[in-house]
Protein backbone atom coordinates (compact mmCIF):
# COMPACT_ATOMS: atom_id res chain seq x y z
CA UNK A 1 0.00 0.00 0.00
CA UNK A 2 1.42 3.81 -0.56
CA UNK A 3 2.85 4.66 2.40
CA UNK A 4 0.71 7.96 2.07
CA UNK A 5 -2.22 6.05 2.49
CA UNK A 6 -0.86 4.25 5.81
CA UNK A 7 -0.36 7.58 7.29
CA UNK A 8 -3.74 8.99 6.24
CA UNK A 9 -5.12 6.15 7.80
CA UNK A 10 -2.78 6.02 11.26
CA UNK A 11 -3.51 9.89 11.81
CA UNK A 12 -7.32 9.28 10.81
CA UNK A 13 -7.88 6.70 13.48
CA UNK A 14 -5.85 9.36 15.74
CA UNK A 15 -8.32 11.89 14.82
CA UNK A 16 -11.43 9.66 15.72
CA UNK A 17 -10.51 8.26 18.77
CA UNK A 18 -9.96 11.97 19.69
CA UNK A 19 -13.38 12.79 18.34
CA UNK A 20 -14.64 9.63 20.82
CA UNK A 21 -12.64 10.97 23.94
CA UNK A 22 -14.17 13.90 23.39
CA UNK A 23 -17.71 12.98 23.48
CA UNK A 24 -17.64 10.16 25.65
CA UNK A 25 -15.41 12.23 27.98
CA UNK A 26 -16.89 15.68 27.72
CA UNK A 27 -20.22 14.90 25.61
CA UNK A 28 -19.20 17.01 23.18
CA UNK A 29 -18.79 16.56 19.00
CA UNK A 30 -15.34 17.34 18.67
CA UNK A 31 -16.04 20.10 15.40
CA UNK A 32 -12.91 22.26 14.80
CA UNK A 33 -15.26 25.27 13.23
CA UNK A 34 -17.38 25.12 15.87
CA UNK A 35 -15.27 24.84 18.91
CA UNK A 36 -13.14 28.15 17.77
CA UNK A 37 -16.36 29.78 16.19
CA UNK A 38 -17.98 29.83 19.77
CA UNK A 39 -14.87 31.65 21.12
CA UNK A 40 -14.57 34.17 17.98
CA UNK A 41 -18.05 35.29 18.29
CA UNK A 42 -18.76 34.33 22.20
CA UNK A 43 -21.49 31.88 21.82
CA UNK A 44 -19.67 29.74 23.24
CA UNK A 45 -18.90 31.42 26.50
CA UNK A 46 -20.32 28.87 29.07
CA UNK A 47 -17.35 26.18 28.24
CA UNK A 48 -15.00 28.80 26.59
CA UNK A 49 -12.23 27.47 28.97
CA UNK A 50 -12.65 23.75 27.82
CA UNK A 51 -12.29 24.91 24.13
CA UNK A 52 -9.62 27.68 24.84
CA UNK A 53 -7.30 24.17 26.16
CA UNK A 54 -8.70 21.78 23.37
CA UNK A 55 -7.60 24.37 21.16
CA UNK A 56 -4.28 25.20 22.78
CA UNK A 57 -3.54 21.15 22.87
CA UNK A 58 -4.14 21.19 19.15
CA UNK A 59 -1.67 23.90 18.61
CA UNK A 60 0.86 22.55 20.72
CA UNK A 61 1.00 19.18 20.07
CA UNK A 62 2.09 19.14 16.43
CA UNK A 63 4.24 22.56 16.99
CA UNK A 64 5.94 19.70 19.30
CA UNK A 65 6.44 17.01 16.89
CA UNK A 66 7.77 19.41 14.22
CA UNK A 67 10.25 20.92 16.56
CA UNK A 68 11.88 17.60 17.91
CA UNK A 69 12.06 16.78 14.56
CA UNK A 70 9.56 13.89 14.46
CA UNK A 71 7.44 15.39 11.36
CA UNK A 72 7.97 17.47 8.49
CA UNK A 73 6.98 21.22 8.57
CA UNK A 74 4.65 21.91 5.52
CA UNK A 75 4.65 24.65 3.03
CA UNK A 76 1.62 26.69 1.91
CA UNK A 77 0.66 26.36 -1.69
CA UNK A 78 -1.07 29.68 -1.97
CA UNK A 79 0.10 33.46 -2.33
CA UNK A 80 -1.17 35.72 0.30
CA UNK A 81 -4.43 37.48 -1.64
CA UNK A 82 -5.66 33.75 -1.78
CA UNK A 83 -4.98 32.57 1.26
CA UNK A 84 -7.03 35.67 2.36
CA UNK A 85 -9.78 34.81 0.16
CA UNK A 86 -9.72 30.97 1.10
CA UNK A 87 -9.57 31.57 4.50
CA UNK A 88 -12.50 33.97 4.72
CA UNK A 89 -15.05 31.89 2.69
CA UNK A 90 -14.24 28.41 5.22
CA UNK A 91 -14.61 30.88 8.32
CA UNK A 92 -17.99 32.27 6.57
CA UNK A 93 -18.94 29.17 5.16
CA UNK A 94 -18.43 26.59 8.02
CA UNK A 95 -20.32 29.01 10.49
CA UNK A 96 -23.13 29.56 7.77
CA UNK A 97 -23.67 25.47 7.33
CA UNK A 98 -22.72 24.74 10.96
CA UNK A 99 -19.41 22.51 10.74
CA UNK A 100 -16.44 21.37 8.70
CA UNK A 101 -14.34 18.35 8.03
CA UNK A 102 -14.12 17.13 11.66
CA UNK A 103 -17.66 18.03 12.90
CA UNK A 104 -19.81 17.25 9.59
CA UNK A 105 -17.64 14.59 8.15
CA UNK A 106 -15.99 12.99 11.29
CA UNK A 107 -18.62 13.37 13.62
CA UNK A 108 -21.73 13.28 11.52
CA UNK A 109 -20.95 10.28 8.77
CA UNK A 110 -20.50 8.24 11.80
CA UNK A 111 -23.72 9.29 13.15
CA UNK A 112 -25.40 8.53 10.05
CA UNK A 113 -26.63 12.44 10.48
CA UNK A 114 -28.36 13.20 6.88
CA UNK A 115 -27.24 16.90 7.43
CA UNK A 116 -23.17 15.80 7.70
CA UNK A 117 -23.76 13.15 4.59
CA UNK A 118 -25.06 15.79 2.63
CA UNK A 119 -22.64 18.50 3.77
CA UNK A 120 -19.42 16.77 3.26
CA UNK A 121 -20.29 15.64 -0.17
CA UNK A 122 -20.89 19.30 -0.79
CA UNK A 123 -17.63 20.56 0.23
CA UNK A 124 -15.98 17.45 -1.63
CA UNK A 125 -17.64 18.51 -5.22
CA UNK A 126 -16.80 22.10 -4.65
CA UNK A 127 -13.48 21.71 -2.95
CA UNK A 128 -12.76 19.74 -6.72
CA UNK A 129 -14.24 22.59 -8.12
CA UNK A 130 -11.73 25.04 -6.19
CA UNK A 131 -8.69 22.52 -7.60
CA UNK A 132 -9.20 23.35 -11.11
CA UNK A 133 -10.13 26.79 -10.59
CA UNK A 134 -6.64 27.22 -8.57
CA UNK A 135 -4.70 25.80 -10.58
CA UNK A 136 -5.97 26.82 -14.21
CA UNK A 137 -5.55 30.15 -13.11
CA UNK A 138 -1.56 29.43 -11.68
CA UNK A 139 -3.24 30.25 -8.20
CA UNK A 140 -1.07 27.50 -6.88
CA UNK A 141 2.21 25.72 -6.65
CA UNK B 1 -11.20 16.34 34.52
CA UNK B 2 -13.18 18.20 31.84
CA UNK B 3 -9.88 19.86 30.74
CA UNK B 4 -7.49 17.05 31.02
CA UNK B 5 -10.19 15.67 28.65
CA UNK B 6 -9.96 18.39 26.39
CA UNK B 7 -6.28 18.78 26.34
CA UNK B 8 -5.75 15.08 25.72
CA UNK B 9 -8.47 14.77 22.59
CA UNK B 10 -7.13 18.44 21.48
CA UNK B 11 -3.23 16.71 21.40
CA UNK B 12 -4.09 13.38 19.95
CA UNK B 13 -6.25 15.50 17.53
CA UNK B 14 -3.86 17.51 16.30
CA UNK B 15 -1.17 14.29 16.57
CA UNK B 16 -3.43 12.57 14.23
CA UNK B 17 -3.80 15.75 11.39
CA UNK B 18 -0.32 15.78 11.48
CA UNK B 19 0.54 12.38 10.74
CA UNK B 20 -2.06 12.13 8.36
CA UNK B 21 -0.94 14.94 5.98
CA UNK B 22 -4.29 17.07 6.51
CA UNK B 23 -1.80 20.02 7.58
CA UNK B 24 0.35 19.86 4.31
CA UNK B 25 -1.65 21.79 1.62
CA UNK B 26 -0.03 20.39 -1.17
CA UNK B 27 -1.17 16.94 -0.47
CA UNK B 28 -4.75 17.99 0.91
CA UNK B 29 -5.11 19.51 -2.70
CA UNK B 30 -4.26 16.66 -4.77
CA UNK B 31 -6.62 14.60 -2.43
CA UNK B 32 -9.16 17.45 -3.29
CA UNK B 33 -8.57 16.60 -7.24
CA UNK B 34 -11.34 14.76 -7.92
CA UNK B 35 -11.81 15.77 -11.57
CA UNK B 36 -8.20 15.05 -12.39
CA UNK B 37 -5.20 12.90 -10.90
CA UNK B 38 -6.86 12.49 -7.71
CA UNK B 39 -4.95 10.91 -4.65
CA UNK B 40 -7.95 8.74 -2.77
CA UNK B 41 -5.93 8.94 0.69
CA UNK B 42 -8.13 11.70 1.90
CA UNK B 43 -10.57 8.38 1.73
CA UNK B 44 -8.28 6.43 3.86
CA UNK B 45 -7.72 9.60 6.79
CA UNK B 46 -11.82 9.89 6.77
CA UNK B 47 -12.25 5.92 7.19
CA UNK B 48 -9.66 6.18 9.74
CA UNK B 49 -11.54 8.88 11.73
CA UNK B 50 -15.28 7.18 10.85
CA UNK B 51 -14.14 3.75 12.61
CA UNK B 52 -13.69 4.87 16.18
CA UNK B 53 -16.53 6.83 16.04
CA UNK B 54 -18.72 4.16 15.28
CA UNK B 55 -18.19 2.91 18.18
CA UNK B 56 -18.47 5.80 20.16
CA UNK B 57 -21.84 6.69 19.17
CA UNK B 58 -22.82 3.32 19.48
CA UNK B 59 -21.70 3.59 23.32
CA UNK B 60 -23.08 6.71 23.68
CA UNK B 61 -26.48 5.30 22.70
CA UNK B 62 -26.96 2.91 25.56
CA UNK B 63 -25.78 5.88 27.88
CA UNK B 64 -27.69 9.18 29.10
CA UNK B 65 -24.52 10.83 30.62
CA UNK B 66 -20.94 11.02 29.38
CA UNK B 67 -18.26 10.25 31.86
CA UNK B 68 -17.92 13.54 33.04
CA UNK B 69 -21.52 13.89 33.88
CA UNK B 70 -22.25 16.48 30.86
CA UNK B 71 -25.57 15.16 28.74
CA UNK B 72 -24.71 13.26 25.47
CA UNK B 73 -25.71 15.54 22.62
CA UNK B 74 -29.31 15.35 21.63
CA UNK B 75 -30.20 13.07 17.98
CA UNK B 76 -28.58 15.19 15.25
CA UNK B 77 -31.44 17.70 13.28
CA UNK B 78 -32.41 16.16 9.51
CA UNK B 79 -33.39 19.12 8.26
CA UNK B 80 -31.29 19.94 5.10
CA UNK B 81 -31.80 23.81 3.98
CA UNK B 82 -29.83 26.42 1.83
CA UNK B 83 -27.53 27.08 4.98
CA UNK B 84 -26.79 23.93 4.80
CA UNK B 85 -25.34 23.41 1.42
CA UNK B 86 -24.86 27.12 0.88
CA UNK B 87 -22.10 26.96 3.90
CA UNK B 88 -20.70 24.04 3.21
CA UNK B 89 -20.41 25.26 -0.54
CA UNK B 90 -18.96 28.43 0.12
CA UNK B 91 -16.28 26.19 2.60
CA UNK B 92 -15.24 23.93 -0.03
CA UNK B 93 -14.55 26.38 -2.28
CA UNK B 94 -11.80 27.66 0.39
CA UNK B 95 -10.50 24.69 1.54
CA UNK B 96 -9.95 23.68 -2.15
CA UNK B 97 -7.94 27.18 -2.84
CA UNK B 98 -5.84 26.74 -0.14
CA UNK B 99 -5.74 23.11 0.93
CA UNK B 100 -6.84 24.08 4.39
CA UNK B 101 -9.40 23.33 6.81
CA UNK B 102 -10.45 24.50 10.59
CA UNK B 103 -8.28 21.92 12.12
CA UNK B 104 -5.24 21.95 10.26
CA UNK B 105 -5.39 25.38 9.82
CA UNK B 106 -4.57 25.66 13.65
CA UNK B 107 -2.87 22.22 14.06
CA UNK B 108 -0.65 24.31 11.80
CA UNK B 109 0.06 27.69 13.68
CA UNK B 110 3.00 26.08 15.80
CA UNK B 111 5.13 25.68 12.75
CA UNK B 112 3.87 27.03 9.73
CA UNK B 113 5.19 30.25 10.09
CA UNK B 114 3.26 33.51 8.50
CA UNK B 115 0.94 32.39 5.52
CA UNK B 116 -0.34 29.83 8.06
CA UNK B 117 -0.93 32.94 10.14
CA UNK B 118 -2.64 34.79 7.57
CA UNK B 119 -4.83 31.91 6.53
CA UNK B 120 -6.16 31.42 10.72
CA UNK B 121 -6.34 35.12 10.63
CA UNK B 122 -8.78 35.73 7.31
CA UNK B 123 -10.62 32.17 8.49
CA UNK B 124 -11.82 34.41 12.03
CA UNK B 125 -12.73 37.57 10.25
CA UNK B 126 -14.68 35.05 7.62
CA UNK B 127 -16.04 33.45 11.58
CA UNK B 128 -16.70 37.21 12.71
CA UNK B 129 -18.02 38.70 9.53
CA UNK B 130 -21.26 35.70 9.41
CA UNK B 131 -21.57 36.78 13.06
CA UNK B 132 -22.69 40.11 12.18
CA UNK B 133 -24.20 39.38 8.93
CA UNK B 134 -26.58 36.88 10.69
CA UNK B 135 -27.11 39.31 13.55
CA UNK B 136 -28.69 42.02 10.50
CA UNK B 137 -30.54 38.82 8.76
Amino acid sequence: MNPDWIAGLIGGLMIGCAAAAYLLGNGRIMGASGLLGGLVDGTGRSNMIERAVFIAALILAPALLVMIGAAERSAPIAGSGVLVLAGLLVGFGTRLGNGCTSGHGVCGISRFSRRGIVATLVYLFTGGVAVIVARALGWTA
Amino acid sequence: MRLVIAALAGALFGTGLLISGMTDPAKVQGWLDVFGNWDPTLGFVLTGAILPMLVAWRVAARRRTALTGTELPPPPPQKIDGRLIAGAALFGLGWGLSGLCPGPAMASLGFGGVPFLIFFAAMVAGMLLFSFWSRRA
